[in-house]
């Protein structure tokens, strides 16, 4: 269930791709069993959020240079970034109404 | 998404996902919410070796797609998301899932069992920080660098036989001087040169939740009192599950161990009311089990059906 308001980021892109604005970043891996009962939830807050916040993707087999950052020890991990600056992190799975009220907390 | 259902099935597990195809056989057209932990416990699994019927065995998310697809092949409807509240008081009884309620005739728990964390506090902080309850999701991280695996039954030792592949050295933490895990488990684990075991120990804290991760735990070994420290970047967690019982609390009645208590097959407290799976069992806790008190509690809903009218 791809999403196309859903961005996909790279080590290469990922400073940049955070740079600006509101971003939420979901860290995820093809094997991980909790990230895909995620990701539906990702993708509808892409969707309800379009043109306020940008949802973006990081696979962390494709791109080991950036979860260390964070020292990302599990996935999935979402940070919210807001101008660049780590906001948020969430571990593990997590409701849609809780990442809404600290999505729209950071919004004002 | 019709109001007023014959059979809601909470839960999609091996038990719930059985019940499901079960109930959709016996024509209940059975509604199951899947929940926030959908596929339950088999989905951080990889192999599951003891599921009848796979000699070389099947990767637990697997088994549990091809159980759901069979359950909605014949008509069990699955929903996503996450039953919020029950009301037993009544029936039809009421099922709320976010801001929407359904009603059903009768009702199958089978919202399974959690990982237990070690009461610590410092451990649930760490968490997603080098504390993990799933290697086959976490482990990764670890890759050339120390971990340990906290328990001794078949859980804690797949989880550092797992790890022993990424990990440069996997210490498993146990309390006992002997293990509660398989015999064939236990083999494969001795035999991984590194896997390490430290007996009679238990670990009293961990190491550093001011810098935000795991860098060592402090051990004390419970015959001689003794406490010691190991150095590790991961400690994985495997010292049991604890059953999902908070929707049910006060509504039926649960045993002492805090699991629903079943008699006659599946029927709980509540006429009507059904469990199955690892919520209703203290004892064998296994995916084939699950699965075949899932079969039990759909054919007790068939015929409590039958025999109130409906």
């Amino acid at each position: 269930m791809a999403s196309d308001k859903v961005k996909t980021v790279t080590d290469a892109d990922f400073g940049d791709s955070v740079k600006n604005g509101l971003v939420l970043v979901d860290f995820w891996a093809e094997w991980c069993a909790p990230c895909r009962r995620l990701e539906p939830t990702v993708n509808q807050l892409a969707e309800e959020y379009d043109g306020r916040l940008t949802v973006a993707k990081m696979n962390v087999d494709e791109n080991p240079a950036t979860p260390p950052n964070f020292m990302i020890r599990g996935i999935p991990t979402l940070l919210l970034f807001k101008d660049g600056d780590l906001k948020e992190t969430v571990v593990g799975m997590a409701e849609k109404a809780e990442l809404a009220r600290m999505i729209d907390k950071h919004l004002s | 998404m019709t109001t007023d259902r014959q059979v809601i099935i909470i839960g999609s597990g091996p038990a719930g996902l059985t019940a499901a195809l079960y109930a959709a056989r016996a024509n209940l057209s059975p509604l199951v919410i899947e929940g926030f932990e959908a596929g339950g416990q088999l989905m951080l699994t990889t192999m599951v070796e003891n599921w009848p019927g796979f000699r070389d065995g099947i990767l637990g998310p697997d088994l549990m797609a091809a159980l759901r697809a069979q359950a909605a092949r014949f008509g069990a409807e699955i929903i996503q998301g996450d039953v919020t509240s029950v009301d037993l008081s009544n029936r039809p009884f009421r099922v709320q899932v976010g801001d929407k309620a359904c009603t059903a005739q009768t009702l199958i728990i089978a919202t399974g069992a959690s990982a237990k964390w070690l009461e610590l506090g410092v451990d649930k902080k760490l968490s997603g920080r080098g504390v993990s309850t799933c290697a086959t999701c976490d482990g990764f991280f670890f890759k050339g660098r120390p971990v340990a695996v906290v328990g001794g039954g078949d859980t804690a030792l797949e989880e550092a036989i797992y790890l022993s592949k990424l990990a440069t050295h996997v210490t498993v933490i146990h309390r006992r001087d002997t293990l509660r895990a398989s015999k064939v488990m236990q083999d494969k684990a001795m035999a991984t040169p590194n896997i390490a075991f430290v007996w009679n120990t238990e670990v009293v804290d961990i190491k550093d939740p001011d810098k935000g991760e795991v860098t060592s735990l402090v051990l004390r070994n419970n015959q001689t009192g003794e406490t010691s420290a190991l150095a590790v970047d991961g400690v994985f967690i495997a010292i049991g599950h604890t059953p999902n019982t908070s929707l049910v609390k006060g509504q039926v009645a649960l045993l002492d161990n805090g699991y629903i208590k079943t008699e006659k097959g599946s029927r709980t407290s509540v006429p009507g009311v059904f469990a199955a799976g690892d919520v209703q069992d203290p004892v064998y806790r296994q995916a084939v089990t699950a699965a075949g008190s899932g079969c039990m509690a759909a054919i007790d809903a068939e015929r409590f059906l039958a025999g109130t009218g409906h």
